[in-house]
């Protein structure tokens, strides 16, 4: 009885002292990298880290290029490149069009931008770009671009998406393997959550009959969810923050909306439109909040996910600008030494987005369950 | 802070896109295989539940049965050594009841022979007693009547006598 215990608490505090030792070597190791610069903007940092990118960025000046596919619809010009060429300065495509990223806004023109000053700019030297702060759209000579590229959180969405098939694919498999049998291994570990959302998310929100038809989507959804959050944790691997890209949260809310609304029944559209046992003119103030609510509620579970994680993602990154800031301020020394507290400060914020990281999972999909159940309720009993 | 506020287009596409494909590959590949096994699983604990509770009832119904039978077959030997008892008694009275009758039988039997004994010994004797009589009255007659002064004597005795008369 004793054994077990003791040797995962043993693993644990190893686990935890060494990623005491990796935070406070990378805080001390960025201190030193951008402490030369002098002038550290910390929202600049943060931003960098949060926002998507066409590239990741992981420790120090090591850049994993992701692949940039633009479409422009004006001249129908298509590109496929690699965002690396963007060390070279600006990336003259297949196409003709001329492509600048700068600050992670990916730009098109029909010109060489930087045509002036002849000379091939190294790195990001464009600083005094006119397009520098604006968002896509027209620049000077630019051009409207749809931009399908692959970038770093749909890239982490693809690698978590590719993982959540495999482990789920070979813990199905167990149950046709072993059919009958004790569950085992993988299968085993990821049953508890299956019957969780099964038996205390989706059946008392939506109803044992129903249940079995929202299951998947709210499976995956949950898994979606998690295994983007805890991808987004793991640090030194770029920073994924696939749960904080809006874009992407809008589209698990959009098909939580997309259900909701088509899977409403009478009652449910009923209550809505026609909401009974309300006075009338009661009725003409709650039926616009009602149809608003059918938006509202969606555009709420998207906000929430995205500002959840996002926010954790700050504060992280906020402790490690502290370093910096100080570091700036007071010497190299100073820098060090906050880093130790800032990792402290880390460590217990990353075990605080452990609990968020399931947490906001958890309640984005009994909230879908709970829209589905409102849904799909047959008339009161 | 534009680049986090405003959902971009290609992330929504991709987005959307890998979604419903791995929603489609998970439903196929994971979803389904292991709702059913763990619903298979689930039936099949139930029917073993049900099916332990069953052969318990079934045990306690042979017990009872047993119990009942233990029973039937006790109380059909406590009837059957009734009646052995019943019956030896019945056999012990009757041919105490036959030999009573025999015995009696015999007896009166033999006291008819005896009676039958007596009368052909009493008839017997008393011809014995009238022949000896006879012969007694002979000899004493013969004796009497040897010389003639008894005959004479006695001839005037029987005629005193029958003067008498």
């Amino acid at each position: 009885m004793h054994a077990l215990p003791n040797r995962i608490e043993r693993s644990c505090l190893k686990g935890l002292s060494l990623g005491i030792f990796l935070l406070a070597l990378g805080s001390v190791q960025a201190s030193s990298e951008h402490g030369d610069e002098g002038d550290f903007n910390p929202s600049e940092f943060i931003i960098h880290h949060i926002a998507d990118a066409h590239e990741i960025h992981l420790m120090g000046g090591v850049h994993i290029p992701l692949p940039v596919i633009v479409y422009a619809p004006e001249s129908g010009a298509f590109d496929i490149f690699m965002s690396s060429v963007f060390h070279h300065g600006a990336h003259h495509g297949a196409s003709g069009l001329w492509y600048t990223y700068d600050h992670g806004v990916l730009a098109a023109h029909d010109h060489d931008p930087s045509g002036h000053s002849h000379g091939t700019d190294h790195g990001h030297g464009e600083e005094d770009h006119a397009d520098h702060g604006h968002g896509e759209g027209h620049h000077a000579g630019g051009v409207d671009i749809v931009d399908l590229s692959i970038t770093k959180s749909i890239f982490g969405m693809l690698l978590m998406m590719g993982l959540v098939l495999v482990l789920f694919g070979s813990a199905a498999r167990g149950y046709s393997k072993r059919k009958g049998q004790a569950p085992k291994g993988l299968q085993n570990a990821l049953e508890p959550l299956i019957l969780f959302l099964r038996d205390e998310v989706a059946v008392p929100s939506i109803g044992k009959k129903k249940a079995d038809r929202y299951l998947p989507f709210l499976l995956t959804v949950f898994f979606f969810i998690f295994f983007s959050n805890l991808l987004g944790l793991i640090p030194f691997i770029g920073g994924f923050n696939i749960t904080g890209t809006l874009g992407i949260t809008m589209v698990l809310a959009g098909l939580v909306f997309i259900i909701t609304t088509f899977s409403g029944n009478k009652h449910y559209w009923g209550h809505i439109l026609w909401p009974p046992g309300v006075p009338l003119p009661i009725k003409f103030i709650l039926v616009p909040i009602e149809i608003a609510s059918i938006f509202i509620k969606p555009a709420v579970l998207m906000i929430r996910l995205t500002a959840n994680i996002t926010a954790g993602h700050i504060i992280i990154l906020s402790f490690t600008s502290l370093i910096f800031i100080l570091g700036n301020q007071f010497g190299q020394g100073v820098g060090m030494g906050t880093g130790v507290f800032s990792a402290l400060f880390m460590i217990f914020m990353y075990l605080i987005e452990f609990l968020v990281a399931f947490l906001q999972a958890y309640v984005f999909t009994l909230l879908a369950a709970l829209y589905f159940g409102e849904a799909t309720q047959e008339a009161h009993h | 802070m534009d680049a986090l506020l405003t959902p971009a287009f290609g992330s929504v596409v991709w987005a959307t896109v890998s979604f419903l494909v791995v929603l489609f590959l998970l439903r196929k590949m994971a979803w389904g295989p292991i709702l059913q096994g763990l619903k298979d699983r689930e039936e099949e604990i139930e029917g073993a539940l049900n099916a332990a509770k069953e052969a318990r009832a079934e045990i306690q119904n042979l017990q009872s049965d047993n119990e009942r039978l233990l029973q039937e077959a006790r109380a059909e030997r406590d009837g059957m050594l009734r009646d052995a008892r019943d019956m030896s008694d019945r056999m012990v009275a009757d041919a105490k009841g036959l030999a009573k009758e025999e015995g009696e039988r015999m007896i009166a039997q033999a006291k008819q022979a005896i009676d039958g004994e007596r009368a052909a010994a009493v008839a017997e004797l008393k011809a014995e007693v009238a022949t000896l009589s006879l012969e007694i009255a002979e000899k004493l007659v013969r004796k009497e009547l040897g010389d003639d002064e008894a005959q004479q004597a006695l001839i005037g005795r029987m005629i005193s006598d029958s003067k008498l008369n």
